[in-house]
């Protein structure tokens, strides 16, 4: 089937030279600091994690538009669903690609990474992440293929692949639990250390990534023959309004202990990101844009009439992505460091090389959804004609 | 050829056997007895721990001392970094409300408002650190309780940094070796770019029967080392007749840290 990749109209080399020109730029700049260490990045003693860590971590969330379409197809019987399965499961590969090269260029010692299966530690919640996505990656990568193998003969798929399909379901719920535990049991991050936090990465992930996936499939649809259905597009956007609810409330939720209860420590990371602390402001710009967007994407969404119309839909799920970004990929992260375990204040911002390899580590991912997903639109053209 | 063939797969075979026979070997061959001697003039102990009197540090040191910290970052050969985000530090101060955050209060006595304390690892019974550490690269010693790093097993991941409650660890974001200012120890190792570094409370010191650098080098005998697990050391001796405070206690890592106030 891979053959599927090599062949295609002029629109679609030009997105993969595109592509590939943003991952040359990113490779340069991963070069530069492979030559240079970490000190090209905006990192320092204090916010030792920022955009690469962020980024890992929204990913994570963006994976989970796989079990959003699969669990409601297998478990609920969502018939709907059944063309779009595929989409999410394809997607889920190249979002956890690019958790994977986001982890690889955060390292000190990337040479060193094999250590982490040579020395495992069961007590590293490190150790298990790995676990949890690279089966994730696995599971999907088997399942998508086998499925769009057996469409294109016109068969039903070995059921050893249904098996897999009903272990994919939890496994998807575990990667977001694990990488909430990475954050969720340090002692001393107050920002972090809340009980809700792997409910709050589950919730934010089914709103983000579901939106990205409607969002592909409106693309899908005008540039191929293509079409996920209505129907389907109407279940996911409900899926998104419920998770987006949620996602929001989850956050009134961490305001409201912080401040009601008036421990500082609590407050503090809130502080800083939406009202600035001691003088230091730098991510307050962002999360109001977070809430602006969150606002008008809830309304939006809520508003049957609006959800049911394309380009207000489209205009939602635009919101719903950078508004979770935005929290998740940006703020979470960084102000879990702030201020430092000695109270002072020490503000991050990315550096151009640092932006440069993010932009080259995205593009990484959306080149291997362009190949996978010019695959499986093939697989179907082919099959309908 | 056919036997030629033969015989090659007959000694691949063999070879084959004799490699997974290794681990087999080393089982029935290990010696109970460890594989070298301690030196006799070690210094041994079941839990290190330090009290830090400040009240000596500052009436008995001169002003702006920084012995303790010049012999650490000396004997380490710790490079000076100047820009404070990629700073190196094992052993530095910071003002009380800072190291014992959320416990001054608008009144504090004066004597201690923005005084400095002395901070390094807690070498924490209960460390955080090493519970994060993906590859086992920080590890507490079992027969001591030192918490310490393998510099060579370090992925540079940084999990220990997010994880431990009291910014004791640095991270080489560049190759610190032309930042060594002073004359190179070449009896402790450089570090490389890319891993994570901390006080070590002086362990390789410890075996050859020193005490450790800033100990040693703490002319008021503010810096008092011992083993908590021995009722006659100095440490339980001080403990014992002050009243003491660690940091962050309500996190529940156990510091071996001690300040009597």
């Amino acid at each position: 089937m891979l053959e599927r990749a090599l062949t295609g109209n002029q629109k679609y080399y030009r997105l993969l030279m595109l592509l590939l020109v943003f991952m040359g730029m990113g490779f340069a700049s991963y070069l530069m600091q492979w030559n240079k260490g970490l000190t090209i990045t905006g990192l320092s003693r204090d916010v030792s994690w920022g955009f690469y860590i962020a980024q890992f971590t929204f990913l994570v969330g963006v994976a989970a538009s796989a079990v959003m379409v699969v669990l409601p197809y297998y478990l609920h019987d969502v018939k709907v669903f059944g063309r779009i399965t595929i989409l999410g499961e394809f997607l889920a590969v190249a979002a956890v690609t690019m958790c994977m090269l986001f982890i690889v260029v955060d390292l000190g010692k990337p040479m060193r990474l094999l250590n982490v299966i040579l020395y495992p530690t069961p007590n590293s919640i490190l150790f298990w992440d790995m676990i949890v996505l690279n089966g994730y990656l696995f599971l999907n990568i088997i399942i998508g293929w086998n499925v769009l193998e057996a469409e294109r003969m016109g068969t039903h798929y070995a059921p050893w692949v249904k098996t897999l399909i009903y272990i994919s379901i939890p496994w998807a719920v575990s990667i977001h639990t694990v990488t909430a535990f990475l954050y969720a049991g340090l002692p001393g991050r107050h920002y972090w250390l809340t009980a809700i936090m792997a409910a709050r990465f589950l919730a934010s992930a089914f709103a983000s990534g579901p939106s990205l996936l409607i969002l592909l499939a409106f693309i899908l649809k005008k540039y191929t023959k293509f079409d996920p259905g209505r129907e389907a597009i109407d279940k996911l956007s409900q899926i998104i309004t419920y998770a987006m609810i949620i996602s929001v409330f989850f956050v009134g939720l961490e305001f409201f202990t912080a401040f009601y209860s008036g421990i500082p420590g609590h407050m503090h990371a809130l502080q800083y990101l939406f009202f600035g602390l001691e003088g230091h402001h730098k991510l307050v710009p962002f999360m109001w844009m977070f809430v602006i967007l969150s606002a008008v994407a809830l309304t939006l969404l809520i508003n049957p009439a609006t959800r049911k119309d394309d380009k207000f839909l489209k205009l939602a799920c635009v919101a719903v992505f950078i508004a979770m970004w935005l929290e998740k990929g940006l703020g979470l992260v960084v102000a879990g460091f702030i201020p430092n375990p000695l109270d002072h204040v020490h503000e991050y911002a990315p550096t151009i090389p640092e932006l440069m390899i993010a932009l080259g580590v995205w593009s990484t991912g959306f080149f291997v959804l362009t190949v996978l997903y010019k695959i499986a639109v093939s697989v179907k053209e082919e099959v309908e004609v | 050829m056919e036997s030629n063939r033969r015989t090659f797969m007959k000694i691949g075979g063999l070879c084959a056997l004799g490699l997974g026979a290794l681990p087999v070997v080393d089982a029935f061959a290990k010696l109970d007895q460890p594989k070298f001697s301690q030196d006799p003039q070690a210094l041994v102990g079941k839990k290190w721990a330090m009290v830090i009197d400040m009240k000596k540090c500052w009436e008995k040191g001169k002003p702006g001392c920084k012995d303790c910290m010049l012999a650490c970052h000396k004997y380490h050969n710790v490079p000076t970094i100047e820009d404070e985000k990629e700073e190196i530090k094992w052993i530095w101060t910071d003002e009380h409300e800072h190291v014992f955050v959320g416990q001054s209060n608008p009144y504090t006595e004066e004597n201690l408002h923005g005084k400095p304390f002395i901070v390094l690892c807690n070498h924490c019974a209960n460390p955080a650190c090493v519970r994060v550490c993906p590859t086992k690269a920080t590890f507490k010693r079992k027969e001591d309780g030192i918490v310490m790093m393998d510099f060579h097993r370090c992925i540079g991941c940084r999990f220990c940094m997010a994880a431990c409650p009291f910014g004791a660890r640095s991270f080489n974001f560049r190759d610190p070796r032309p930042y060594i200012k002073t004359e190179l120890n070449a009896s402790f190792p450089t570090r490389e770019r890319g891993v994570v570094e901390k006080c070590n409370f002086c362990n390789e010191r410890l075996a050859a029967g020193s005490l450790p650098a800033c100990v040693e080098a703490c002319k008021c005998g503010a810096l008092v080392f011992g083993d908590l697990e021995d009722p006659k050391s100095g440490v339980r001796k001080l403990l014992a007749s002050h009243y003491t405070i660690r940091r962050k206690p309500e996190l529940g890592t156990e510091p071996n840290v001690y300040y009597i106030v």
